[in-house]
């Protein structure tokens, strides 16, 4: 096969980009040598055949995900890549440490506005930013979580700019999804190239769900020697449904839907072919609206009437918290870092992308004249639905997107457009740069805890900077490499 | 195990099973119509057929004539029929998509491929050499399933239910091809021995019973020695015996407060089939035997959805 470097920036417009494989003077950067030496000596229908067993495999395996909008019950498969996006063990300490300390922070942040709103009593974020914001429960106002752990589960998102510093792109603290690829990438690559695993040193990831059940049954109510840890989810026609299945069935714990489970006496039941069985801690995917047809939307199937009543009284866990949506806000983002300071007294390791909240006169002007270069998001959007990439848009949807700002600026956001970095991907013409972001998965419970790396996405459209699958963004195994 | 679980692996087993009797059915039809027929048989073989299933009246919605090629299509292939083997094919998947995570991955994966080459067939042209052999596929994916399920499952809760969808509907299907069979041959004009050696050939074949028929009696094939074989023989794996007394067997293991009702029943009817006298059966008449047995097997399947499969708070 072609020396893989040959294929990386070979765009000129690509070459300000930080490609995670090659510097700028095009040559392999040391945590890349065993892997690019590897594969230069693959040929070249080698490589082709495993490219289409890897697809034979997912979709017999029926690793799928239904896209909203499509037809009916439409399943697709994520594109999978097989060039791994590897980070140094150096690298990847810093960020960890990161992470760690951010998590902490947003958790200790939902605490303090549940309870006694000391940050916003300080001044450091307006009030009306976090109590008028939609994602604040007032239902939670004053109800204590086991060990004040708000977000047990964290996805965040991290990209990287220009000169190969990280960035914090989100905090996704109320379902996030991704984590079963990051480990059915891993199986792929093992069972495609097992050679690879034994020349490298490569971090395992298998053990995620070991490391989730111990965190779901660290954050049990008190007092519950042996807690009964459920996933609860939408239902088979969710578009996560099989992470969903995929996390039960490693976990061992049974897979729920809100119909299997029914609140008496303050005290959740799953029903069983043998009765009733009480349920202590419940891994939820369903957003908060859906949970409770008592408490939140009346028209919801998917929820447990009577569950929000259980869970104030302390009898069962709701995790992620109910109310975690308001620290992942958009609107909430660009105080992280203020958090930080606020609880831990220490300075942010991670950075913020800069951002200008529309709802402020002066940013607002700002932006309206910089739409082309800036990237516009919605501040309740989330999947890359409803957002403007400034530098990839036509005039004329610059324009559209102007009327929807000026209608109602204070639902966006506006951020500089990040030059991602890029790692080299296989596509339809041969092997070219394509855009990638991170999404490390943090668990909080006794302590903090990660599998070392967490999920690539790769942006497939040749200069797109959306990763998302909705958007037909892809995946890589993500390896840490140690030195 | 949840309930709702415990319902998709039940109907899951069952579709499957369902699918695969299915395929047993048209192929003996097949078999039987390479025989000289007239006309006028050869459209009461597929009425009764239709019929035994309760598909005749959704056929005569669709159709004007009984034709054997839209009959075939109607009952192997038809997508808007929910009795077709493909619309069985396609809910034992989604019933396994629901609980894959209960599944080994080998099975999940068994079930998930039939699927997948199941809507690889063209529907609209299959010729009758290749329907030939789009029976003896489906039936070869049935019991991969099973072999899989056996080989890789837990003999706990789930390989209960398994079973149990498994036994009680293979149990109604053989009572109802053995049904129909038995009163077309009856029926039909007499040519000769020969046409009814074929005839009944077809039918064992059709339930994997020949070889078995041959070994255990040696002997001409009899109308009471084949309904003793697929009734009472509890060595035969597709005959009422055996199934019931299988039945009995996993419930047993799945018991719970509410089952002590419907275990009685489910033991009762085994011992009926274990104990009973093929002289009995041919005295009562074969018809209303079997029928009175379809009754009293499908009212265990409804016992086992109220003590186990349906949502109940108490």
């Amino acid at each position: 096969m072609a020396p893989i470097k040959d294929h990386t920036p070979d765009n000129p417009a690509l070459a300000r980009f930080f490609d995670e494989m090659s510097n700028a003077a095009g040559e392999v950067r040391p945590h890349y040598q065993g892997y690019v030496s590897w594969f230069d000596g693959m040929p070249a229908d080698r490589m082709a055949r495993k490219r289409h067993e890897a697809d034979a495999l997912f979709h017999r395996s029926g690793i799928t995900f239904a896209v909203y909008g499509d037809e009916a019950g439409a399943e697709r498969l994520i594109p999978f890549d097989v060039i791994p996006r590897i980070i140094p063990a150096h690298e990847w300490l810093a960020l960890a440490d990161g992470l760690r300390q951010r998590v902490k922070a947003l958790n200790a942040f939902l605490h303090d506005i549940y309870h006694g709103q000391e940050i916003l009593k300080a001044g450091r974020i307006p009030t009306e930013q976090v109590l008028a914001n939609a994602q604040y429960r007032p239902e939670m106002q004053g109800v204590d979580v086991p060990r004040n752990i708000y977000a047990a589960i964290a996805g965040v998102d991290i990209v990287r700019a220009g000169a190969g510093e990280f960035y914090v792109l989100e905090d996704n603290l109320r379902v996030p999804s991704g984590v079963s690829y990051m480990i059915e990438n891993r199986k792929m690559m093992m069972r495609l190239f097992p050679e690879l695993f034994a020349r490298n040193r490569v971090a395992p990831v298998e053990h995620y769900p070991d490391l989730l059940l111990d965190t779901l049954r660290a954050v049990a109510p008190k007092g519950v020697p042996d807690p009964v840890v459920v996933v609860l989810t939408p239902g088979s026609f969710n578009s996560a449904y099989f992470e969903h299945a995929f996390l039960a069935q490693q976990m061992g714990v049974e897979l729920v839907e809100g119909s299997d489970l029914f609140v008496r006496d303050e005290q959740v039941f799953m029903r069983t072919t043998q009765g009733p069985q009480r349920v202590d801690v419940i891994y939820r995917r369903i957003d908060d609206d859906f949970l409770d047809p008592l408490a939140f939307r009346p028209d919801s199937m998917l929820g447990v009437p009577g569950l929000l009543s259980a869970y104030r009284a302390g009898n069962v866990t709701v995790s992620n918290a109910v109310g975690t949506g308001v620290a992942d806000d958009k609107s909430i983002y660009p105080y992280v870092g203020e958090m930080v300071r606020f609880y831990l007294g220490e300075e942010p390791i991670l950075n913020n992308v800069p951002t200008y909240m529309l709802r402020k006169p002066d940013d607002l002007a700002y932006v309206l004249e910089h739409l082309a270069e800036l990237v516009v998001k919605e501040v309740h959007g989330a999947g890359g639905y409803g957002m403007l990439v400034g530098p990839a848009s036509t005039h004329a949807e610059i324009e559209d997107f102007r009327l929807r700002i000026l209608a109602s600026p204070e639902k966006y956001i506006a951020q500089p457009t990040l030059s991602l970095s890029t790692c080299p991907t296989f596509v339809d013409a041969g092997i070219a740069p394509r855009h990638i972001d991170l999404r490390p998965f943090v668990l909080s419970g006794n302590e903090v805890r990660f599998v070392p790396g967490g999920l690539t996405r790769v942006a497939l459209k040749e200069g797109s900077l959306v990763v998302n699958s909705s958007q037909g963004g892809g995946t890589k195994d993500t390896w840490v490499l140690e030195e | 195990m949840l309930s709702r679980t415990a319902d998709h692996l039940y109907w899951m087993a069952r579709y499957i099973e369902r699918a695969e009797n299915l395929a047993r059915m048209l192929d003996v039809n097949n078999r039987m119509l390479l025989l000289p027929q007239s006309a006028r048989e050869v459209e009461r073989l597929w009425r009764e057929t239709l019929d035994s299933i309760g598909l005749l009246e959704a056929y005569s919605k669709g159709h004007d004539k009984i034709i054997s090629e839209e009959v075939v299509h109607f009952m192997a292939l038809d997508r808007n029929n929910p009795g077709s083997i493909y619309s069985c094919l396609r809910s034992a998947r989604e019933n396994a998509h629901a609980v894959r995570g209960t599944l080994t991955s080998e099975l999940w994966e068994t079930i998930n491929t039939t699927w997948l080459k199941l809507r690889e067939y063209n529907i609209e042209k299959l010729g009758a050499d290749e329907l030939d052999a789009f029976f003896e596929w489906v039936k070869l994916r049935s019991h991969q399933s099973r072999g899989v399920s056996f080989a890789t499952m837990m003999r706990d809760e789930a390989n209960c239910f398994l079973r149990l969808g498994t036994f009680i509907e293979r149990a109604d299907n053989t009572a109802r091809i053995l049904d129909v069979k038995f009163n077309f041959i009856n029926e039909a004009p007499r040519h000769d021995d020969a046409s009814e050696y074929y005839q009944w050939s077809a039918l064992l074949h059709s339930v994997s019973a020949f070889e078995i028929y041959r070994k255990v009696y040696r002997d001409q094939i009899t109308p009471s020695r084949v309904a003793e074989l697929l009734i009472l023989r509890g060595d035969m794996p597709r005959s009422l015996a055996h199934c019931t007394s299988e039945v009995q067997a996993f419930l047993e293991q799945v018991a719970n407060q509410r089952s002590a009702e419907t275990q009685r029943r489910a033991g009762e009817l085994a011992a009926s089939l274990r104990f009973g006298r093929i002289e009995d059966v041919l005295e009562t008449g074969l018809h209303n035997y079997l029928t009175r047995f379809i009754t009293r097997i499908n009212d265990i399947g409804d016992r086992i959805a109220t003590d186990f499969l349906l949502p109940v708070t108490a």
